[in-house]
């Protein structure tokens, strides 16, 4: 009777277990092999350094990072982190880089709005005061904040690399709207505006943002070749750092946790064949 | 908390305490001499496992209820506060969130093996439905608290859980506008359901104790479903069962922490970590994994208050069970038949789980079929969620029933010590064992 039981539940999980087509093609997703994969992995700090500087360089000019502070980039595990100064708001690097950016503020005397050079302790300042005005400068499409992006999309950072490597020239027969952009790893489903064979709907979607990246838009410090493809990486990477900045710490942690657990586990067995020798059961 | 009390008071500050609250007796007998059947398996361990996942959501929950700001707009950027700012923040609240995860996976084990071996039927009848109110409110607690970091999915869930009611005829709107504290899902349903959050845990640990109470009258059901007849049957809980409870709450734990510190949004949705915005829908709403058999069962129905009314009938259903069962055969060890009915519907709930969590209007396999039925193509999941939600209540109402009359169980030993003692590891060579009556 289990036996039979078995075989019909194997037999279920079968016919469950194949692939299900969809009516159109999944976006493209490129995997990536990040130095953070792993139980044991860890960020780079020089590809962190380099994603700040395109994301400073490039999507700052329209994506916020409202959730982050110039402080968070010399802390531990980020792209700044220089132990003599444990204290971040001290780090005279990240002191220098915030300096270079303007942030709003109130004059304290005059109560008048101004800017002042940004601190350590300031966030990252917004490039738009507000949503209307994102959109009114974006053709109506609001670019969304970057601080937990790498979190809030299916893929994470392969999704972000994808997408911004990801930009072709339109199909044939694929008809887009002024200010739409072709990309074939956005999610979306272009068989409404695709004119050709039904049977070969393109991949991807369309999205407002033009191709963000180009070679050479970065000069990388430590000479790393400013591709399209390195941009994308790196950037990828700071962004993953960015929504999940005490991912080392969680990791290390976990393996002490992990250790303690077993050697608990392995004592608590032998505990358990001890105290139960003597009992039929 | 039954029978005779085998607590001597040692020291004389404990026999002066003794006299007046005897509290150390009461420890003593409950979780100490208390006498448990010594053929208990495994699967026996998620009582434990369960007590100890509640103290463990109490104890983060308490913590991360000192840094969120239940307010809609800061309560997405609290959390992240939490995550980044708060120390060992990310600690306590992956805790909790995969806590939630652990907790139903223990729960929903703990339940099929009372299926299994018969544990809700008679004297154990209040036991059960006590154990289906901790589940009920084990439910609502996690759906209220998926909702408080206020991202896509937390929103968006909140609004179609809540319009759920909303199909009732006549009381639905004005439910939906108590239950939102309005006129959408909005500052004052976030306030309300922290509240809820904070209150509805120590529900479950007052229940959790009426449960416990009410195991220790009749004492532990077990494997072979037999009654325990003598003291040979028994050994103490201590160290006994703390032992084997303990290796396998530490074997759960390693589970529970390779999700934490390893994956510990695999369990979630990534559109949580997007602010709530109540004017951009998520492509697909879906319930958290534990939710989704249930909403299988919902989506099965074409008509919205038969399905609403179709998935609280679901639960309600176990709480009838003890009564819908007629065979007076505990454990499906004795009972072949039974056994394989009841491997069929872990089955079904599993399909109804996959279902949840696919598109209704999707083929299972390759193509559409083009063949319609009513009012989907017969290869969907609706098709699919529907034969299983049959099964799911033919089980409980039809195969149940008929079964207890109607079959042959094998023959049942007379007491826990006979199967115990032929075990074949603790029988001697050439004595006979009885294998057939193993399970």
């Amino acid at each position: 009777m289990l036996r039979k039981a078995i075989a019909l539940a194997a037999l279920g999980l079968a016919f469950l277990g194949s692939p299900a087509l969809a009516a159109h093609p999944k976006p493209v997703e490129r995997d990536v092999a990040w130095s953070f994969d792993g139980p044991f992995g860890k960020f780079d700090t020089a590809q962190l350094q380099r994603g700040y500087k395109v994301y400073r360089e490039v999507c700052a000019a329209c994506h916020s990072m409202h959730l982050l502070s110039f402080r968070n980039l010399g802390e531990k595990g980020g792209p700044f982190y220089d132990p003599e100064y444990p204290n971040s708001n001290d780090n005279p690097y990240v002191k220098s880089l915030a300096k270079d950016i303007q942030v709003p503020d109130i004059d304290q005397d005059t109560g008048d709005a101004i800017t002042r050079p940004a601190m350590p302790a300031d966030r990252f300042p917004s490039p738009f005061p507000n949503e209307p005005a994102a959109r009114a400068s974006n053709g109506g499409a609001l670019p969304p904040d970057l601080s937990v992006i790498a979190k809030g999309r299916e893929g994470g950072p392969n999704y972000i690399y994808s997408l911004m490597t990801g930009y072709r020239d339109a199909p044939a027969g694929l008809t887009l709207s002024p200010g739409q952009h072709y990309n074939v790893s956005m999610n979306g489903d272009l068989t409404s505006a695709w004119k050709g064979d039904h049977h070969k709907v393109p991949p991807g979607g369309v999205v407002a943002m033009p191709p963000p990246l180009a070679a050479g838009k970065v000069t990388f410090d430590d000479g790393s070749p400013s591709t399209v493809e390195q941009q994308a990486k790196d950037v990828s990477a700071f962004l993953y750092w960015a929504a999940e900045p005490k991912m080392m710490e969680r990791k290390q942690f976990g393996l002490g946790a992990m250790i303690y657990l077993l050697f608990f586990t392995v004592l608590l067995y032998f505990s358990y064949r001890r105290i139960w020798k003597n009992v039929a059961h | 908390m039954s029978g005779h009390s085998t607590y001597e008071p040692k020291t004389g500050i404990e026999r002066w305490l003794d006299t007046r609250l005897p509290i150390v007796r009461f420890a003593h007998d409950t979780a100490l001499s208390f006498p448990t059947p010594k053929n208990l398996n495994y699967w026996w361990t998620f009582g434990g496992i369960l007590a100890l996942m509640l103290g463990i959501q109490l104890v983060t929950g308490i913590v991360l209820a000192m840094h969120y700001v239940p307010h809609v707009d800061y309560a997405f950027a609290s959390v992240e506060r939490i995550m980044r700012d708060v120390n060992y923040g990310w600690l306590i609240r992956y805790m909790h969130a995969n806590g939630a995860s652990m907790f139903f996976l223990a729960v929903y084990i703990h339940m099929i093996r009372n299926l299994y071996y018969g544990s809700y039927k008679a004297p154990r009848e209040v036991l059960w439905i006590l154990g289906c109110l901790i589940y009920l409110a084990m439910m609502a607690t996690a759906f209220i608290g998926y909702v408080l970091p206020w991202g896509q999915m937390s929103f968006h869930g909140a609004v179609v859980i809540t319009n759920l009611f909303g199909a009732l005829p006549i009381i639905g709107t004005p439910i939906t506008t108590w239950l939102w504290g309005g006129f959408a899902v909005d500052n004052p349903t976030l306030n309300r359901f922290f509240s809820l959050h904070y209150l509805l845990p120590f529900v479950i640990a007052g229940l959790v104790v009426l449960h416990i109470w009410a195991l220790h009258v009749p004492g532990n059901n077990n494997p072979t479903g037999v009654n325990v007849k003598s003291e040979n049957d028994t050994v103490p809980f201590h160290p006994y069962y703390t032992v084997k409870d303990g290796f396998a709450i530490a074997v759960f734990m390693l589970l529970y922490a390779s999700f934490v510190f390893y994956n510990p949004n695999v369990l979630g949705h990534a559109d949580n970590y997007i602010p709530a915005n109540p004017l951009v829908t998520p492509a697909h709403i879906v319930p958290e994994w534990y939710f989704l058999p249930f909403y299988a069962i919902l989506r099965a129905v074409p008509d919205k208050l038969g399905g609403v009314l179709l998935m609280f009938g679901a639960i309600a259903t176990l709480f009838v069970l003890p009564w819908l069962d007629t065979s007076k055969v505990r454990s499906m060890r004795y009972r072949p038949t039974a056994r394989l009915y009841f491997f069929i519907f872990v089955l079904a709930a599993l399909v109804l789980g996959f279902c949840g969590g696919k598109l209704p209007d999707d083929p299972v396999i390759f193509q559409p079929s083009g063949l319609m039925l009513l009012d989907a193509d017969i290869n969907s999941f609706v098709w699919l969620s529907r034969v299983a939600t049959l099964y799911f209540f033919a089980y409980f109402w039809i195969i149940l029933p008929v079964l207890g009359l109607t079959e042959t169980p094998l023959p049942v030993p007379e007491s826990i010590s006979e199967p115990v003692l032929s075990h074949p590891a603790t029988t001697p060579a050439g004595a006979v064992a009885s294998p057939e009556k193993r399970g």
